[in-house]
């Protein structure tokens, strides 16, 4: 039985893409006299790249054959092998995330980081991995205080409520310190189209700079909402982000490095100096606040660490083909919209009974295809093996509880370690509508 | 705290827990509008709040807690009686009724018996300790294991012999622990056993049956393997807790070390059915590895 997983995180941003190896231990939390449950115990980062810019054809679009060939450059600086790597999740962030992006990073890195290694994006996903790789969660879970974490990148922010360690609510906003490139003569080479109708070059940088920590102050509750705030929401976020109670702040992100040191102006050829300075002489830094350490890893430190979770330890495979990657997350009686492989979501029941469960059964072995269903309470073995009974030998079966997975989102499910399967629970796939 | 408040915070929690607060047996209709009484206290022959109907772990009782929330949070995730307070160096007079409460219901439910009918309604013959009560078998354990001749020759003609698995329900310390949860996890061990292509053979209830007893079969049926359901002596958590134990070669004298258990099977723990699951795939190894126990973990381990 394999007591660690080792788990590789890679972020592709708008900026900088960077990679994290890291091992996770696997614990058993059960007596040894009573069932096993395994759960995901110490995260042991052991390898960080440096951060590299993200290798572009022209000014946005991902050049896919360098990509790899860093990707592969960093993995023999490690020392590590593909076949190694358990789990993992390659995330595409900011404003590189576009679906052109999405589908050259995929192709570029597939097969590649591994057997269990997925393309995954989206704010919401982004924002949590962010807050947990800068250690807010844990933070908040310590402390009991209310954190509202920033994760400020070159494209995006992204924004995570958290309160007494869980994470309530995410946001986006199109703040960032690469949305005005600079050449070395600090002449502007490139504007985010984001910023079109609020702001123009000859407005100067100290404006910009100014509007976009007025937006992140409104997120923050800190100053009335005003029509900006919902101009650089993000289109993949639904509702602009705006907190209504004090919070400790907490930031991460290229540009929080800039909040904790002064950089010359031009440094990196952005608006990252003169957005952290500012950020730090505005109400956000007023209030307590913390800055993570590395902020700049975050992001890849939560893809890495975090975004790999476990199942239940009792749950049941027959004829599945690991890994399983992109199933779309239904529910009973509502999966006509999904298309492709699927798994069902349900909340099951606290403690059925054994007629219970072979109701449930029967009523799901009427279903066409292989039946791969995923439960929240602790009864997928039950259902499996009353499955199994009733459907020929070969049929493809997985039930695996302990996971809520909302309708809408997608999972990838990993081959057995000890008992459970490492899961993977996201928001949006790439190249998908 | 007096009577009067007492009462009065048992329903406050209660209505809380969306449940009807239970005063005055018989003349409460929870639908009907209830004028606002003086408090008048209780008179004879009223009934007081049902104190284990509250949830302890919502239950809270420090008073002028620093973090009252967080600490909230953290006891629903636990049975443990916590932030009970307290009145001078002693526990409030709820702690001390509840406890006293629970203790009762523990040692009440050792003493109960399984229904007469349990093996006939659930199509199981039931055999007999050597104990001839309930009271014998809490004070002799040795005859709680083993069978008087008769009782022997009945095993031989109910049981096929030197069958692979042996499944047995033995009421144990907790009757109500086998109401609840043997059934349920017996048809799904032999469901999950018949998949494997195991034979699951012929159950067989036992009253007065302590673990031992399991060997007693293994004498008289010559199986390579009992799986024993027995109920656990009740704790102050619950009182409908199983274990299962499962033994390879089960002879009587086989060390204790030689037993697998699976224990905390109930509502609040490992539900019977997910237990029941994972029992049979533990049989099948162990049928496999021709161990049980102690000698399992290790080679596990190895």
């Amino acid at each position: 039985m394999s007591e660690s997983l080792l788990s590789v995180g890679i972020d592709v941003g708008t900026t900088s893409t960077q990679l994290v190896f890291s091992r996770l231990q696997l614990q058993n939390r059960a007596s040894a006299f009573a069932v096993p449950e395994l759960v995901i115990g110490e995260r042991e980062v052991l390898y960080k790249s440096p951060v590299h810019f993200t290798p572009l054809v022209g000014s946005s679009l991902v050049d896919g054959q360098k990509l790899r060939r860093l990707v592969e450059q960093e993995y023999a600086n490690a020392g590590i092998r593909r076949e190694e790597v358990d789990t993992g999740a390659v995330i595409v962030t900011g404003e590189t995330s576009r679906r052109e992006n999405a589908a050259e990073v995929s192709q570029a890195l597939s097969g590649f980081a591994g057997d269990f290694v997925v393309a995954t994006a989206g704010p919401d996903l982004e924002s949590v991995l962010a807050a947990r790789g800068a250690g807010a969660v844990e933070f908040s879970r310590q402390t009991g205080k209310t954190v509202l974490h920033v994760d400020i990148g070159g494209g995006t922010s992204n924004l995570c409520l958290i309160r007494e360690g869980r994470v309530e609510k995410t946001g986006c906003l199109n703040v960032g310190g690469r949305l005005v490139k600079r050449d070395e003569a600090k002449h502007i080479t490139y504007v985010s189209p984001v910023l079109g109708g609020l702001w123009e070059p000859s407005q100067g940088i100290g404006t910009l700079v100014k509007l976009l920590t007025r937006a992140l102050e409104m997120a923050a509750g800190l100053r009335p909402a005003e029509t900006i705030l919902e101009k650089l929401t993000t289109k993949e976020a639904e509702h602009f982000f705006r907190l209504e109670e004090a919070a400790v702040l907490s930031f991460s992100g290229g540009v929080a490095e800039c909040i904790a040191r002064d950089y010359p102006d031009n440094a990196f050829g952005d608006i990252g100096p003169a957005l952290g300075r500012a950020i730090r002489e505005s109400a956000l830094c007023r209030g307590e606040y913390r800055l993570s350490q590395d902020s700049i890893r975050a992001t890849v430190i939560g893809a890495g660490c975090y975004a790999t979770q476990l199942s239940g330890s009792t749950v049941y495979a027959q004829n599945v083909r690991f890994p399983l990657k992109n199933l779309a997350v239904v529910e009973p009686g509502r999966e006509t919209f999904a298309e492709g492989e699927t798994i069902l979501a349900m909340p099951g029941l606290p403690s059925p009974s054994y007629e219970q469960v072979a109701a449930l059964a029967s009523r799901l072995a009427e279903r066409p295809g292989p039946l791969r269903i995923c439960l929240e309470s602790d009864m997928a073995k039950a259902l499996g093996q009353a499955l199994a009974s009733r459907l020929p030998g070969d049929a493809e079966i997985l039930c695996l509880d302990r996971v809520k997975a909302a309708p809408g989102s997608y999972m990838d499910v990993g081959a057995p370690v000890g008992a459970a399967f490492p899961v993977v629970v996201k928001t949006l796939v790439l190249g998908s509508q | 705290m007096n009577k009067q408040e007492l009462a009065a915070m048992v329903a406050d929690i209660l209505r809380e827990e969306g449940m009807a607060p239970p005063v005055k047996g018989g003349e409460y209709h929870p639908q009907a509008p209830q004028p606002q009484k003086k408090d008048e206290g209780y008179r004879e022959g009223d009934f007081v709040p049902d104190v284990t109907d509250l949830n302890l772990r919502k239950l809270y009782l420090t008073e002028h807690p620093a973090q009252k929330e967080r600490f909230a949070a953290m006891k629903l995730r636990t049975p443990a009686r916590l932030g009970s307070g307290r009145a001078g160096p002693r526990y409030k007079t709820l702690t001390m009724l509840r406890f006293r409460a629970d203790h009762a219901a523990a040692q009440d439910a050792v003493f109960s018996q399984v229904p007469e009918d349990f093996g006939e309604k659930n199509g199981m013959q039931e055999v007999k300790t050597r104990c001839r009560s309930k009271d014998e078998y809490l004070t002799r354990p040795d005859l709680g294991r083993s069978f008087d001749t008769e009782t022997q020759e009945r095993l031989r003609t109910l049981l096929p012999q030197g069958s692979r698995v042996q499944l047995v329900i033995g009421d144990g310390l907790s009757s109500a622990a086998i109401v609840a949860n043997a059934m349920d996890c017996l048809q799904t061990i032999r469901e999950g056993l018949k998949l494997k292509g195991i034979d699951p053979g012929t159950p067989i209830f036992v009253r007065y049956c302590r673990v031992g007893a399991g060997d007693a079969i293994g004498d008289v049926t010559g199986c390579e393997l009992v799986c024993m359901l027995v109920g656990e002596r009740p704790g102050l958590v619950t009182d409908k807790s199983m274990s299962a134990y499962i033994t390879y070669r089960p002879r009587t004298g086989v060390s204790e070390s030689s037993r697998t258990v699976v224990s905390n099977i109930h509502a609040q723990g490992t539900p019977a059915v997910e237990a029941g699951a994972h029992i049979a795939g533990l049989i099948a190894t162990i049928l496999e590895k021709k161990v049980s126990g102690v000698g399992l973990h290790l080679e596990a381990g190895a």
